[in-house]
């Protein structure tokens, strides 16, 4: 039997662990997006944080400018802010493949910082609210989750598994995996690489975006809101190893959890708590949790 | 006279600051099986990947059906119908054996079916959802060639087919190199193994430090046997 | 040589000096990130390795320096002792960690780990959390005969600390423990094959880069009288990144000429606000896509080009 103490403390860890699933739905998204740019472009894409705030930005515009409503934007936001990724591929990025990955690492700081930049000139640093498209909620039976929140664990999931099944199962998919190992090869067959990569990186940037869309209405829309997340993102990247999409999704999805727990259990370490796994992870295996050493 | 299929005219190529190629010249008629014959270093490989445009630094003249391919980026090239097996097999682990085969794209009509090709190799029907790298050195071999055959391409460049293959492989290796000649593929074959080159081919080129330095006609061949030796060091 | 060694006389003349023409706070400013810049550097130039968290060091060092001399009273060299021991006691734990990947994973562990301290300075009360440390007293140097609310008293302070850091750091570069450390940099299987202990001589060379960036850190403190979570943020990592990179990677030199370009734009700027990262962005952007030899790097090799041509 278990007293009113011990089931109050299970229910709770029931669930912040299930609050804790949506930052680790936005940490699959886009722990997901930068192993697949990585991949292909061997480059860490540090503007994702930048992209993810752009996303949710074009969401608010839309909405406070034409009247654009949230589904419409779930779409229009990331093809745009994707597009806008295809122009800085082809400006910037394509142009220095053949350098060390720092300089890209570089490249893409400063771009996030031009980026962010901008955004705070132009609309401040201070957020702004996003109505939220659902009202309502769900009883769980051990909490009471607002419905659109119990939506972006969803949707989440099924973009994670649907890019999954976009790399893992299908020809472009195939295209993708084989140019990751032998871009060369895979040219030399007859496969147009460069627009390939041109593509991943939109698509990437496009996933990043669509993030930002979805948490446009559970956080406040703000110049900043993607500059701590993606460096938690690095921390996730890391532990999971960027060796398997899988890989990202689960571990990005556990550690979301993992976050949430540590709410309960000592809640200042909330923030901390992936850092210190990654600190362990390096410790046991350092080439991450699903990662192989390239 | 016909234009032949392939007419490389004045090759060089540079991996680098150091220039390998140094004026490479041959031609391959349609149909026709040529080996390019020389020891290791002697610039073979790098001509394969100079006609293919994976080595871009290049001048010269490479006429593939009587259009002119330097200049161009390698993927536009292989639309144009050829098709290539690296040395190093180039098989994807990220890949099981029938996405590996399905991999590279039809360029022209007229390629093998897939059926087909599990008819030529059998092994690889059985082994099709085995990762691609999971396979044996011969097997590879066979998906490396079998891959290339479904897009349709005229020209295949095929590099040391048979380096570090058991005889019998070897063997098995050489029936199906004929069968792909005797449906009217023509075939440039890099090789190492002079036996297997002679046994197949219709013609060699000899290479020595980016240079073709002799050629010979399979009739010839047997005559010329001491010199070919002495031009491979064997 | 004789001309590097006329520059080096000039430039010292030039520092002795310049309080008198420039705005010695400024100029201590710009010498603590010249330090702090050298101490990035050297990582990155004589070891291979890229620390994007560098930032940790710098700012627990000035976190350090105020709790001595604030909370507990102490004398300000006891202060930067502090920073300096705290940075490289940091710097040994991450360091540690952090050389076990290599390359971008490197630059992207050493971010992350500095995001975690960052979290922690916003959380313990000792930091003063949000509000900083703020009026640090500035008291006098060794036993009371250096009188220091003097700023150009102060500023002769710092250049002695920052000569005393690039000395070090000149020291350690030529010295055969250095030599090692770019077999290691060069060809890492080699020099371990030779018998060396690669982590061993980088995790050396981290914790000194560590501590210096932490001397660098504290000195700053100890100048501004406060410490505050902008030199603990991944801003202050970027920064710190940009002057190495606007000076040139790799050049003993370049940071120093860096890290004095940025400090003095941003004087200019500060009115910009928000726009001073724009502006930051742009010069990173620039300089990875067409001057990646940095300014020092750059006019070197005109230079030897000219001398070559002539």
């Amino acid at each position: 039997m278990l007293d009113a103490d011990t089931i109050d403390l299970l229910n709770r860890i029931a669930s912040q662990s299930t609050l804790g699933l949506i930052n680790g739905a936005f940490y699959a998204i886009l722990s997901m997006g930068l192993a697949v740019i990585f991949g292909m472009l061997n480059v860490i894409n540090f503007t994702h944080g930048a992209q993810y705030m752009m996303g949710a930005f074009a969401a608010w515009l839309m909405l406070t400018e034409l009247n654009i409503p949230f589904w419409a934007a779930l779409v229009l936001s990331p093809l745009i802010v994707g597009l806008f990724g295809v122009v800085l591929e082809k400006l910037l990025l394509k142009r220095i493949y053949h350098l060390d990955h720092l300089y890209g690492f570089l490249l893409t700081f400063g771009l996030a910082l031009v980026i962010e930049g901008l955004f705070q000139w132009r609309w401040g640093s201070s957020g702004a609210p996003y109505p939220s498209p659902i009202s309502g909620g769900i009883n769980l039976g051990y909490m009471y989750i607002p419905t659109y929140r119990g939506f972006v664990v969803v949707a989440a999931l099924v973009i994670c598994l649907a890019t999954w099944y976009g790399i893992e199962r299908t020809r472009l998919g195939g295209y993708l995996r084989a140019a990751t190992e032998n871009p060369t090869l895979v040219r030399a067959f007859g496969i147009n690489v460069p627009r390939l990569i041109t593509l991943t990186y939109g698509l990437g940037v496009a996933l990043a975006a669509l993030a930002g869309v979805l948490a446009a209405p559970i956080q406040q829309v703000s110049a900043v809101m993607g500059t701590n997340l993606v460096l938690t993102v690095f921390a996730v990247v890391v532990i999971g190893g960027m060796g398997s999409i899988m890989g990202s999704i689960v571990t990005g999805f556990g550690l979301g959890m993992l976050e949430g727990m540590t709410k309960v259990v000592y809640p200042p370490a909330s923030n901390t708590v992936i850092f210190v796994v990654m600190a362990i992870v390096l410790l046991v295996k350092p080439a991450g949790l699903f990662g192989q050493t390239k | 006279m016909v234009e032949p299929l392939l007419k490389v005219e004045g090759l060089q190529a540079w991996y680098g600051e150091s220039h390998i190629l140094h004026g490479v010249g041959f031609e391959i008629g349609r149909g026709e099986l040529v080996t390019l014959l020389g020891r290791n270093g002697a610039g073979k490989t790098t001509t394969l990947k100079s006609v293919l445009g994976i080595v871009t630094k290049r001048s010269g003249s490479v006429r593939f059906d009587g259009g002119e391919t330097v200049g161009r980026p390698s993927d536009e090239i292989a639309r144009l119908g050829l098709a290539y097996c690296p040395e190093e097999r180039g098989i994807f682990s990220s890949l099981n054996v029938e996405e590996n085969l399905l991999l590279p794209p039809q360029v022209k009509p007229g390629g093998m079916s897939l059926a087909e090709i599990y008819q030529l190799f059998p092994n690889l029907q059985e082994r099709r959802r085995s990762q691609g790298t999971k396979l044996s050195g011969g097997e590879q071999q066979m998906l490396a060639i079998g891959r290339i055959l479904r897009t349709g391409a005229n020209l295949l460049l095929l590099d040391e087919p048979t380096e570090g293959l058991a005889p019998v492989i070897v063997q098995r290796i050489g029936e199906i190199i004929r069968q792909l000649k005797a449906r009217g593929l023509t075939i440039l074959l890099v090789e190492q193994n002079f036996h297997f080159a002679v046994a197949v081919a219709d013609r060699h080129y000899i290479m020595e430090d980016g240079r073709i330095v002799d050629t010979m006609t399979a009739a010839n061949v047997r005559q010329n046997l001491g010199k070919l030796q002495a031009h491979l060091g064997v | 040589m004789t001309g590097q060694r006329a520059l080096g006389f000039g430039l010292l003349v030039a520092a002795l000096l310049s309080p008198w023409f420039f705005y010695p706070v400024f100029l201590m400013t710009a010498l603590c990130f010249a330090l702090f810049a050298c101490a990035f550097n050297l990582l990155l130039g004589y070891v291979g390795l890229m620390s994007f968290g560098h930032a940790m060091f710098f700012g627990v060092a000035g976190y350090c320096f105020g709790h001595v001399v604030k909370a507990w009273g102490m004398p300000p060299e006891l202060g930067l002792l502090a920073g300096v021991a705290g940075a490289a006691l940091l710097g040994a734990v991450t360091g540690a960690l952090a050389i076990r990947r290599q390359g971008i994973y490197f630059a992207m562990i050493t971010l992350a780990f500095a995001q975690m301290i960052y979290f922690i300075c916003v959380q313990v009360p000792w930091t003063g959390g949000e509000d900083g440390l703020q009026g640090i007293a500035r008291k006098p140097l060794l036993f009371g005969l250096v009188p220091t609310k003097d700023d150009r008293v102060l500023y002769y302070v710092v250049l002695a600390i920052f000569l005393f850091g690039y000395g070090a750091i000149y020291r350690f570069i030529h010295s055969p423990f250095g030599q090692v450390l770019k077999a290691i940099r060069d060809n890492e299987q080699r020099a371990v094959s030779l018998g060396y202990e690669a982590d061993r001589y980088k995790l050396l060379a981290f914790v000194l880069s560590a501590g210096l960036a932490g001397l660098a850190g504290a000195t700053k403190a100890m100048v501004l009288q406060f410490a505050t979570l902008t030199d603990v943020s991944a801003g202050m990592s970027g920064e710190v990144v940009l002057m190495a990179l606007v000076g040139g990677l790799g050049t003993i030199i370049g940071p120093v000429v860096g890290a004095f370009i940025i400090v003095t734009m941003q004087n200019y700027l500060a009115s910009f606000g928000e726009f001073v990262l724009v502006i930051q962005g742009s010069i990173f952007v620039v300089i990875v896509m067409a001057f990646r030899k940095g300014l020092v790097g750059e006019i070197s090799d005109r230079w030897k080009a000219w001398r070559s041509a002539g």
